[in-house]
């Protein structure tokens, strides 16, 4: 019985005693091996993957908002208007900018781009929409604007005083411009502009109380933003 | 800002059809499918693996000539309410919250970006009205330029159903706030099939409002999951307590009674009262 009970003794105490051998030998080196693994891979996530993950690309051409601002008399309205039928009609098409762009105004090289490549050959100009959203999300402007009585400001930031556009960024994943992640890769954000996700339309609408109409959740209805 | 809400009147969207009108022609499936980027499969006949969002059923009174006589049932989602508001049989159901229920306008809303498949909302659904995406869909060379911008398309893997055309109540909204209203008149908001029906037998509207045809055709007891009070007006598998918002209607006891299941000898209608007290 007693030799048997020895035997259980040196086999449970065997391995422990190879385990701190090999921890007093190897000790620093892997100590360091996990360091240098450590920083690695923040690295890699925190600044080689969301450069690789986001492709760069530009409009085709220059374009100065500050100085169209100052131009027109009815703001952001005046170029980013509301259709008869309440739709929004975005990003002005050629039509809205061909009165005054016929000619080559001003000595811009952006300006030379338009008149010539667009305004001249009568086609639409492609422009990258910084804020454009999935194909499932439906936001209407006129509940915002003329309902709720938000400013462009409070989703599109400073864009209507910012005189030169900034790269267009596109997810190479999903397809989907930067603005709706936000430039801050963690998810922080600091001003009401500096995201687009619905997790920041949820969390307008909760704080001004505007919705309580799904049974599910108990907030506003799948059906108010998606289509 | 919520109190202005709250007031505002919630809305029950809801559906009359009448049956002695329809013809069967088929205009109200074409519509729908037109109107919400449903694809179609090369082998339509199979309904394994076919989408159609309002079906068309055809029913006979089995009777030998002359007796005989069919009826055509054009079926879309019921957006049942309930025993109680939103206790619809899919909504219940659903694990991801992909299918909810407005109570502001009585619309049951599937979200195909957030459903994950399980499909127990078809299982759950007891009018068939629920479809699966077995595949992804194809549409012919050139015809993905005529999709409704306004409908997004499903993926495989989710479950699609009628939305009642919620995206001409987003649309009709954006125009009332454009005008400074918060109400939507009874023509702003109406379906695909009501508006492509040849013989005018769907009729859409709010429910609560008695100003609607919907409501002076079915005079809803809403005490009572708004049952109808019109005879005429029936419900398919209205015994089953699911409350649908869609209602058909006709003058033959024969269609009438081929809306739910009952004993031989038993009229429609007979035991309503017993069956929701």
């Amino acid at each position: 019985m007693s030799s048997q009970e020895d035997k259980v003794k040196t086999l449970s105490e065997t391995p422990a005693d190879c385990q701190a051998g090999q921890g007093s030998g190897g000790g620093p080196f892997i100590v360091l091996f996990f360091i240098i693994g450590f920083v690695a891979s923040l690295v890699v996530g925190w600044v080689i993957f969301p450069k690789v993950l986001y492709s760069q690309k530009s409009q085709p051409f220059d374009f100065n908002h500050r100085l169209h601002l100052e131009q027109v008399d009815d703001g952001c309205q005046s170029c980013h208007f509301f259709r008869e039928d309440g739709s929004f009609a975005g990003v002005p098409k050629l039509e809205q900018c061909i009165d005054c762009h016929e000619d080559v105004q001003g000595e811009s090289e952006d300006e030379a781009v338009f008149v010539e490549q667009y305004v001249a050959k009568e086609r639409e100009v492609p422009w990258l929409i910084y804020s454009r959203q999935p194909n499932c999300v439906f936001f209407p402007h006129a509940a915002h604007i003329f309902g709720a009585k938000l400013e462009c400001r409070t989703c599109h930031g400073d864009t209507g005083t910012s005189e030169s556009l900034k790269p267009y960024e596109e997810n190479r994943i999903t397809g989907y411009s930067r603005d709706i992640w936000g430039r801050n890769i963690a998810g922080f954000k600091s001003n009401t502009w500096d995201r687009m996700k619905m997790d920041d339309c949820a969390q307008c609408h909760e704080t001004a109380g505007i919705h309580d109409s799904s049974v599910q959740t108990g907030r506003d209805a799948c059906f108010v933003c998606h289509k | 800002m919520k109190q202005e809400q709250t007031q505002h009147r919630p809305k029950r969207y809801g559906m009359v059809i009448d049956l002695d009108k329809c013809t069967g022609c088929g205009s109200c499936m074409v519509a729908c499918m037109a109107e919400n980027n449903v694809s179609f499969k090369k082998d339509e006949s199979d309904k394994l693996l076919s989408i159609t969002w309002m079906r068309v059923y055809k029913i006979t009174n089995g009777k030998p000539f002359p007796d005989t006589d069919i009826c055509y049932i054009p079926r879309p989602c019921q957006h049942c309410a309930g025993q109680h508001e939103g206790h619809s049989p899919c909504v219940s159901v659903c694990p991801a919250t992909a299918t909810d229920y407005s109570r502001e306008t009585g619309i049951v809303s599937q979200i195909y970006t957030r459903c994950f498949g399980c499909r127990y909302c078809m299982a759950a659904c007891p009018y068939h009205a629920r479809y699966f995406n077995w595949w992804d869909p194809v549409w012919p060379d050139g015809m993905e330029k005529y999709l409704n911008p306004d409908v997004s398309p499903r993926m495989r893997g989710v479950v699609e159903k009628c939305s009642f055309c919620f995206q001409r109540y987003q649309a009709a909204k954006n125009k009332a706030y454009l005008e400074g209203r918060r109400e939507l008149e009874e023509d702003e908001y109406q379906t695909a099939c009501t508006q492509a029906c040849p013989a005018g037998a769907i009729v859409f509207g709010d429910l609560n409002n008695p100003d609607h045809l919907v409501h002076k055709m079915v005079d809803p007891d809403l005490k009572h999951g708004g049952r109808p009070r019109n005879p005429e007006v029936f419900r398919l598998l209205e015994r089953l307590g699911t409350n649908p918002k869609v209602y058909y209607k006709s003058g033959r006891q024969w269609v009438r009674k081929a809306g739910d299941n009952y004993l031989p000898g038993e009229k429609p209608g007979a035991d309503m009262h017993k069956s929701h007290s």
